[in-house]
């Protein structure tokens, strides 16, 4: 028998609370960053291409990632918050190069 | 030996990697992502290409894929496993080798022949490479470059877990001979057990005269080396 997947243990408890009531709907906002010390070729050339169009004051780029995920209405934020960050450091990010902030609205 | 391939939606190295298994005589079969076993296996190749599209990150959907929980399993049980290219990538997201691969600092795709310095012999994947050897093997990737944080890397060095540097044709580490940016030059890494190893570049596509170089054998030859070494197979 297949096992569960660690990514579909997790999620299922993102729908537990108050589902069926009507609510708004939820997003979640993930954003994903290199870490400052890893190199970020990407960054590193859309602030030199900034520079060449003669926009002044740029003194980093960093080049990174958005992820949204919308969830079911009446989720338990609290719940989703904890859920979600569990899934940003196992899945979405990878911690050895990348930093994350996640908004739950 | 019996060797299993895995074969991920978009991997494109599967079938050279069983060809390379099979011109040293011994057998290998593809296994599929979806299969959560890996039968009667000795040792297990996660082979290059773009598993899942290179989808979020390379490698970060394949780690989840039920045959990763199988070969995760096998190495934990002291089998060995080797990553080639995409096949690294997938074994560093899935944590069972140290740091990570990203984007060339080129930015560009590489696909050229490359050589390879041996650090170290004292691996399954390296006791065959005479020593002073410098393996002339091609390279195909985008994001290849080699990064681990200071602490990782220093206790890399004390355990002797880096495999492979880039270097030029002198066995000299330039920084021209560096293709993607990789930290020290860092081609190829095994876990601290030393029964798990990744490389970008791809041997498999270099164990024939045809193909412009044989020295790949060299790290097949090892590993089949080490195995008629071990008592029996592992089963997983």
């Amino acid at each position: 028998m297949r096992k569960h997947s660690p990514r579909r243990r997790a999620l299922p408890n993102i729908r537990l609370v108050f589902a069926g009531t009507a609510r708004f709907a939820m997003k979640a906002k993930i954003i994903i960053t290199p870490k400052k010390a890893v190199l970020d070729p990407q960054g590193k050339t859309v602030q030199s291409a900034l520079e060449h169009m003669g926009y002044q004051g740029v003194v980093g780029v960093h080049v990174g990632k958005y992820v949204e995920i919308d969830l079911a209405p009446g989720t338990d934020r609290a719940v989703a918050q904890q859920a979600l960050d569990e899934a940003c450091h196992r899945f979405l990010s990878n911690p050895v190069i990348e930093d994350y902030k996640l908004e739950i609205e | 030996m019996n060797f299993a391939v895995l074969q991920f939606p978009a991997s494109n190295c599967d079938q050279d990697a069983v060809h390379a298994v099979e011109l040293l005589g011994h057998s290998a079969r593809l296994v599929w992502h979806k299969d959560s076993a890996l039968g009667d296996t000795d040792a297990v190749i996660v082979p290059g290409g773009f598993s899942y599209g290179d989808y979020l990150r390379c490698g970060a959907i394949a780690r989840f894929s039920p045959v990763m929980q199988a070969v995760k399993q096998f190495a934990d049980n002291g089998g060995m496993v080797l990553g080639i290219c995409n096949g690294f990538q997938v074994l560093c997201e899935a944590n069972l080798l140290p740091g990570a691969l990203i984007r060339n600092r080129s930015l560009q795709f590489r696909c050229e022949h490359i050589y390879l310095k041996t650090a170290t012999h004292d691996s399954a994947f390296t006791s065959q490479i005479p020593p002073g050897k410098l393996l002339r093997v091609p390279i195909a990737h985008g994001e290849g470059c080699y990064f681990a944080d200071a602490d990782t890397l220093a206790q890399m060095k004390a355990n002797r877990q880096i495999l492979w540097h880039y270097c030029n044709g002198q066995g000299e580490l330039t920084d021209d001979a560096n293709p993607n940016g990789a930290l020290e030059h860092i081609a190829g890494v095994c876990n601290e057990r030393r029964n798990v190893a990744g490389l970008m570049p791809h041997p498999e596509r270099a164990c024939e005269s045809l193909l412009g170089s044989t020295d790949g054998r060299l790290i097949f030859e090892s590993m089949i080396h080490a195995l008629g070494q071990k008592p029996a197979a592992l089963a997983a």
